[in-house]
C-alpha cells in the first residue's frame, strides 16, 4: 500500500451530503476486474453529459461544466471537501479506486459510511472526520480563496490552513501506523498464523457445524 | 458475568486477539463471494502466491451481471460475461462450492446463504456486499465488506476490525393490516437517517420482531445498512430453529440438537445495555413510499411529498429540493398522486417466497395498468422460482401482466439489461433510491412487494392497509 505521511494539496469542494457510492463510481465500471483505470469515471452521471460506459474514450466526452469539479479552480485537487455520510451505500471498493485513481489522497467531511472509510484505509486514502461547523468554515473558505490549500499531517494528526490555523483529527492508531509506513494488512496478520490456528481449534471443537 | 447484548456474545466469541487501541483480529465462519467484488480479491491473492485459508468457508454464486431472460443463449455483455466466467476459473481452480446457471440454487447470494442453511446462528458471516447485514436475521455477526477485505479473509479467515457500539430498535405491538418488514425498515430510516446507525450494529427487537417469519426478518436486517449499520440482527428463536431445520447446509442428527440447544443462548441478556435504544410502536407505522434519493427520504403512503421550505437545516433543504428535481416531484403533491412507470417486484430485500406470495395475493384476478410500461417479478433464487410456481404464483402475475423472470439482481442495480431510461418512475421493492441506481436518470420509489403489485395495478401509488 501507498504510504501517507504529509500531504500538501489544493482541496475541491462537494457541497452535498449523502453521497453515494453508486454517485462515485457507477455501477457499469464495476464490471471490470482490475483494480485500476477508474479515475476518469469517478462521479460519471454529474461529470459528463452524456452517458458513459466502460470502454469509451473518456477525453471525448461532453464535461458538464455545472459539476464543481469541472470548474478550473479545482484541476489538481488532492483533497476532497464533502458532507454528512460520504460514501454510503454499497461495499464497492472500487469507490475508493476512483477516487485515488482521480488524484485524492483525503477526503475532509463530518461524517463516513462505515464500508467506505475502511475502504479507503485500505487504498493510502486518508478519511478525516471533523465536526460539521469546522467542515462548514472550510466549505466558506473554499469557495472565498481560489487556490485554497490545506497541510494534512498524518504523524501529527493536524491539518494546516493557509494562515496557519491548525485543526486536529482523530484517527485509530493501529490504521495510522499501516497507513504511515504503507503496511500491508495481510502480510501483518499472517505474523499471528499460530494464534489464529489455536483460535480455530477450539471455535472447531465447541461447534463443529460451523465447519461442515 | 454481566448481561452481555446478542451483538457482544458474537462479537466476543471470534476475536482471536486484540491490539491496544481495541483493534481486533475477528475470525470468520462464512464467506460468501460474488462475481463483482471479487476478482481483484482472487487476483491478489495470485499474485502474492497466497492460497484461500479455508475454502470450505466459502460459497459463491454468480448474481448481479447475471440474465434474468433468454438464459439459453448466455450473457450477451462481454464485459459481464467475462465476469461471470472469471468467478467460475477462480472456484474451479481452488475448489469452491459455487451455484452456476441453470442450477436451481443459483440466485442472490443474500437469498441463497440462509436458503441452503449456509447462513446459521452464531455465525460471522462475510461478504464484499453491503447488503451481507441481511444475515443477521439468524443471530449472525454479518457485514459486508470491501475487496481488501474479501482478499484478507480469504488469506487469513480473519478481518481486522474494532468493535461498534450497540444500538437496539425496540418494535412493539403488532402491525397493521397490509403493513411489513419493509414497512418497518424505512420507518426505523426515516426515524433515524441514513447516517443513523454508522459506528453502530443493529439489534431488532421487541414483540412486533419476534412475529416476523424469518423472511420478514430478513427484509429488515437487510435494510440496516440503509439506516448507516453495517450489521443488524435478531435473536435466534423457535422461528429461526425452524426454518433452519433440514436445510442442506445447516447441522443434521446429534449435532442438530446440540447446535439448536446452542442457539437459544443467542439472544441479549436481560438488563444488557445499549449505547443507544430506539422505540417504534408497531401499530402506528403504515406502508411507506420513498419521495427522495436516499432511502431516509420516506413517508407513509397516504402522505404528501414534504416542502423543502419546511426543513430548518440547511443541507437537508438543499438535498430536499436536489431530490425533488431529480424525482420530478413537487411539494405537497399528495403520494397517491404519483404515477408509475416501471414496477419491480425482486432484490435481496424483497425476492423470497413471501414476498412474491404477498404481490401475487394483491395482483391476483386483477391486470397491470394500461399505462405501466412493466411490470417484472424476479423471484430470489432458482429455488424461490420453483416454489412459486408450485403454488402457481406465476400463472397469477402472467395473467395480470407481469413479466416472470429468472433469478438475479436484475433492476435493483441495472448491472445486466434490466433497467430504467431517463425519467421513467418505478415503484420497487429494492433497498437504494440513489441517483441513477436502477439506470441513469431513472426515478426510484422504495415500497413493500404488496405496495408494488398495487402500484402496478392502478398505476399510481395506493394504500393497501385501506383494500
Ligand atoms: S439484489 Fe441489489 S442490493 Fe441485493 S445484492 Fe443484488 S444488487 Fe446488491
Amino acid at each position: 500500500m501507498r504510504k501517507f505521511t504529509v500531504l500538501d494539496g489544493l482541496v475541491a469542494p462537494l457541497d452535498r451530503a449523502n453521497v453515494d457510492t453508486d454517485a462515485i463510481i457507477p455501477k457499469q465500471f464495476l464490471k471490470s476486474i482490475k483494480r485500476s483505470g477508474f479515475g476518469p469515471n469517478a462521479f460519471d452521471e454529474w461529470r459528463y453529459l452524456d452517458h458513459g460506459e466502460p470502454g469509451m474514450d473518456n477525453s471525448r466526452r461532453p464535461i458538464n461544466p455545472d459539476f464543481v469539479l469541472n470548474q478550473p479552480r479545482y484541476q489538481g485537487a488532492q483533497i476532497l471537501l464533502a458532507r454528512e455520510n460520504f460514501g454510503c451505500g454499497s461495499s464497492r471498493e472500487h469507490a475508493p479506486w476512483a477516487l485515488e485513481d482521480y488524484g485524492f489522497r483525503a477526503i475532509i467531511a463530518p461524517g463516513f459510511a462505515d464500508i467506505f472509510f475502511n475502504n479507503c484505509f485500505k487504498n493510502g486514502l486518508l478519511p478525516i472526520k471533523l465536526d460539521a461547523g469546522k467542515v462548514d468554515s472550510l466549505f466558506k473558505a473554499v469557495e472565498a480563496n481560489t487556490g485554497y490549500r490545506l497541510r494534512v499531517d498524518l504523524e501529527r494528526q493536524s491539518i494546516t490552513a493557509p494562515d496557519g490555523a491548525k485543526l486536529s483529527f482523530e484517527v485509530d492508531a493501529f490504521r495510522r501506523h499501516c497507513l504511515l509506513n504503507g503496511l500491508d494488512d495481510i502480510g501483518l496478520t499472517l505474523q499471528h498464523v499460530d494464534e489464529i490456528r489455536a483460535f480455530e481449534a477450539k471455535h472447531r471443537a465447541a461447534q463443529p457445524w460451523l465447519f461442515a | 458475568m454481566s448481561a452481555k447484548t446478542l451483538y457482544s456474545k458474537l462479537w466476543d466469541s471470534h476475536v482471536v486477539r486484540q491490539e491496544a487501541d481495541g483493534t481486533a483480529l475477528l475470525y470468520i465462519d462464512r464467506h460468501l463471494v460474488h462475481e463483482v467484488t471479487s476478482p481483484q480479491a482472487f487476483e491478489g491473492l495470485r499474485l502474492a502466491g497466497r492460497k484461500p485459508w479455508r475454502t470450505a468457508s466459502m460459497l459463491a454464486v454468480a448474481d448481479h451481471n447475471v440474465p434474468t431472460t433468454g438464459r439459453a443463449q448466455g450473457i450477451a455483455d462481454p464485459v459481464s460475461r467475462l465476469q461471470v466466467e472469471t468467478l467460475g476459473h477462480n472456484c474451479d481452480e481452488l475448489g469452491i462450492t459455487e451455484f452456476r446457471m441453470p442450477d436451481l440454487r443459483q440466485g442472490i447470494v443474500h437469498v441463497i446463504g440462509p436458503e441452503q442453511g449456509a447462513t446459521l446462528p452464531g455465525m460471522t458471516v462475510v461478504c464484499g456486499d453491503s447488503h451481507t447485514s441481511t444475515h443477521g436475521a439468524f443471530a449472525a455477526l454479518a457485514f459486508g465488506i470491501g475487496t481488501s477485505e474479501v482478499e484478507h479473509v480469504m488469506a487469513t479467515q480473519c478481518l481486522l476490525m474494532k468493535k461498534s457500539r450497540a444500538m437496539q430498535v425496540l418494535v412493539e405491538g403488532a402491525l397493521g393490516n397490509g403493513v411489513t418488514a419493509k414497512d418497518i425498515a424505512l420507518a426505523v430510516i426515516g426515524r433515524i437517517g441514513t447516517a443513523g446507525g454508522t459506528g453502530y450494529a443493529i439489534e431488532f427487537a421487541g414483540s412486533a420482531i419476534r412475529a416476523l417469519s424469518m423472511e420478514g426478518r430478513m427484509t429488515l436486517c437487510n435494510m440496516a445498512i440503509e439506516a448507516g449499520a453495517r450489521a443488524g440482527m435478531i435473536a435466534a428463536d423457535d422461528t429461526t430453529i425452524a426454518y433452519l431445520k433440514g436445510r442442506p447446509f445447516a447441522p443434521q442428527d446429534e449435532w442438530w440438537d446440540k447446535a439448536s440447544a446452542c442457539w437459544r443462548t443467542l439472544h441479549s441478556d436481560e438488563g444488557a445495555q445499549f449505547d443507544r435504544v430506539e422505540h417504534l410502536d408497531a401499530a402506528a407505522i403504515r406502508p411507506q413510499v420513498t419521495w427522495g434519493t436516499s432511502p431516509e427520504m420516506v413517508v407513509a403512503v397516504d402522505g404528501r411529498v414534504p416542502d423543502p421550505a419546511d426543513m430548518a437545516d440547511a443541507v437537508k433543504r438543499n438535498d430536499a429540493e436536489r431530490a425533488l428535481r431529480y424525482m420530478g416531484l413537487q411539494a405537497n403533491q399528495p403520494i397517491e398522486d404519483i404515477r408509475v412507470d416501471k414496477v419491480f417486484i425482486g432484490s435481496c430485500t424483497n425476492a423470497r417466497i413471501e414476498d412474491l406470495r404477498a404481490a401475487a395475493a394483491i395482483a391476483r384476478g386483477k391486470h397491470v395498468a394500461a399505462s405501466v410500461k412493466l411490470a417484472m417479478v424476479v423471484p430470489g433464487s432458482g429455488l424461490v422460482k420453483q416454489q412459486a410456481e408450485r403454488e402457481g404464483l406465476d400463472k397469477i402475475f402472467l395473467a395480470a401482466g407481469f413479466e416472470w423472470r429468472d433469478p438475479g439482481c436484475s433492476m435493483c442495480l441495472a448491472m445486466n439489461d434490466d433497467r430504467l431510461e431517463v425519467g421513467e418512475r418505478c415503484a420497487s421493492t429494492s433497498n437504494r433510491n440513489f441517483e441513477g441506481r436502477q439506470g441513469p436518470g431513472g426515478r426510484t420509489h422504495l415500497v413493500s412487494p404488496a405496495m408494488a403489485a398495487a402500484a402496478a395495478i392502478a398505476g399510481h401509488f395506493v394504500n393497501v392497509s385501506q383494500s
